[in-house]
């Protein structure tokens, strides 16, 4: 049957959980196209046969043939957008630095369009009100307490908070930070937050 | 304690110098912010642009940063206006986000809305918007392209993305709360068996309507989505 190869694209994806990104199946993609040639070329065909000799025929089969190439398209894009839409939702998960195990999943054009995706979306933060800009990706939960508890999971390193203080965030080791500073470290995995 | 109150004694600490707009108090600065997030959270489409009131809410928040490195440290005073500087950015990026997702959801529409808008009538995006929404759709054309549309058949390498990217449903229902009270809102039918029907919003009243039927009204600030 046309086509079916198609929609198995679309039922990975509605397959997975949300947010997960599957490796790229390069080879579906592949295969589909390739049906899609077939299909095209075998209507040429049959479009000039129909002209020259006159084979009304053969139309019912021909737009048959149409529909299942528009379906072919529609459902390689559908799987494609909605691949664009899980890697963009990484973004704002994880920063601007992928894990390698995601971008391992990724081809070679999805790397590019999320590469041009988070520029945009920095000169974009970069230009709202004053100098600095502002990064809209940090305060993604409304504030509950100024401080928090929390708990390094790997080393990494001295940092930083506003008053000027450095703290060394080292493996297993406790601090009481305020809670802006570490949104992010805990998305990475760096920190935890203890709920005591 | 509101976030407004903090707002306006952080204007007494700076001594009353941040008068950058005289007729609007910080506390009603950051009601409009209140009133547009939760409008923008809650309705299907994009809603005006309200740059001039994202960038006054940003001054205030620097000036109240540049106030608080003057207080002393650990003054108590200092960590309740941490707090609320807390709150005011969590409002204002949550209200730029929900704009960004809808952007992002529906930049076609975005874009062509845009586009065919008259010479003086309000804009839905904000000059960065803007730039941000065509670089999304050109970043997404491009990458179509190159994956596979250029690679099928001569007539199917193109796709119109208006028709392809679903329009916002203006349709949904919303919660809304009536400023400024209406007369005669004419509700169109939801079905064949219905006929239309006019109602009058008292102020104060709480309704739940199509998004459709009122949508004049959260533009011009008669009705508040809740």
């Amino acid at each position: 049957m046309f086509c079916e190869k198609a929609v198995e694209l679309v039922r990975e994806l509605h397959r997975m959980s949300d947010g997960q990104l599957p490796a790229f199946n390069e080879d579906g993609i592949r295969q589909v196209l390739e049906e899609m040639k077939a299909l095209y070329e075998q209507n040429q065909s049959d479009v000039n046969e129909a002209k020259t000799e006159g084979k009304s025929e053969l139309i019912p089969s021909i737009k048959f043939r149409h529909c299942c190439l528009l379906r072919n398209q529609r459902c390689i894009t559908a799987y494609l957008y909605d691949r664009l839409l899980r890697i963009r939702a990484l973004r704002w998960e994880y920063g601007s630095v992928l894990p390698t195990t995601i971008r391992f999943h990724m081809c070679a054009e999805e790397v590019e369009w999320f590469n041009q995706y988070k520029k945009s979306l920095a000169s974009y933060m970069r230009s709202l009100g004053g100098e600095e800009g502002l990064d809209i990706t940090q305060d993604m939960k409304p504030p509950k307490s100024l401080y928090i508890e929390v708990r390094c999971l790997k080393d990494h390193g001295e940092f930083e908070i506003d008053d000027g203080t450095v703290i060394l965030l080292k493996k297993n080791s406790q601090h009481f930070l305020p809670r802006w500073k570490c949104e992010q470290l805990i998305r990475q995995g760096v920190l935890e937050h203890v709920i005591s | 304690r509101t976030m407004a109150d903090a707002l306006s004694d952080a204007g007494d600490l700076s001594g009353g110098e941040g008068s950058q707009d005289d007729v609007m108090t910080p506390a009603e600065l950051i009601a409009r912010l209140e009133e547009a997030w939760l409008n923008e959270k809650f309705s299907p489409e994009l809603l005006e642009s309200k740059s001039e009131l994202v960038e006054c809410v940003m001054e205030q928040l620097t000036h109240m940063e540049e106030n608080l490195q003057r207080v002393r440290k650990g003054d108590l005073k200092a960590s309740v206006h941490h707090m609320e500087i807390g709150r005011i950015r969590y409002v204002l990026s949550s209200y730029l986000r929900s704009r960004l997702q809808k952007i992002e959801k529906f930049f076609p529409h975005v874009l062509e809305k845009e586009k065919s808008r008259a010479d003086g009538d309000p804009s839905f995006l904000s000059p960065e918007e803007f730039a941000f929404a065509k670089e999304y759709l050109a970043n997404t054309e491009v990458y179509l392209k190159a994956v596979a549309l250029r690679h099928m058949p001569p007539n199917l390498q193109s796709i119109d993305m208006l028709k392809a990217i679903p329009e916002p449903c203006l349709d949904s229902f919303v919660f809304l709360r009536v400023k400024e009270r209406q007369e005669k809102i004419l509700v169109e039918p939801e079905t064949d068996e219905q006929r239309e029907y006019v109602v009058d919003l008292e102020e104060g009243s709480q309704h739940l309507m199509r998004y459709r039927t009122i949508a004049p009204l959260v533009a011009n600030g008669a009705v508040q989505l809740i």
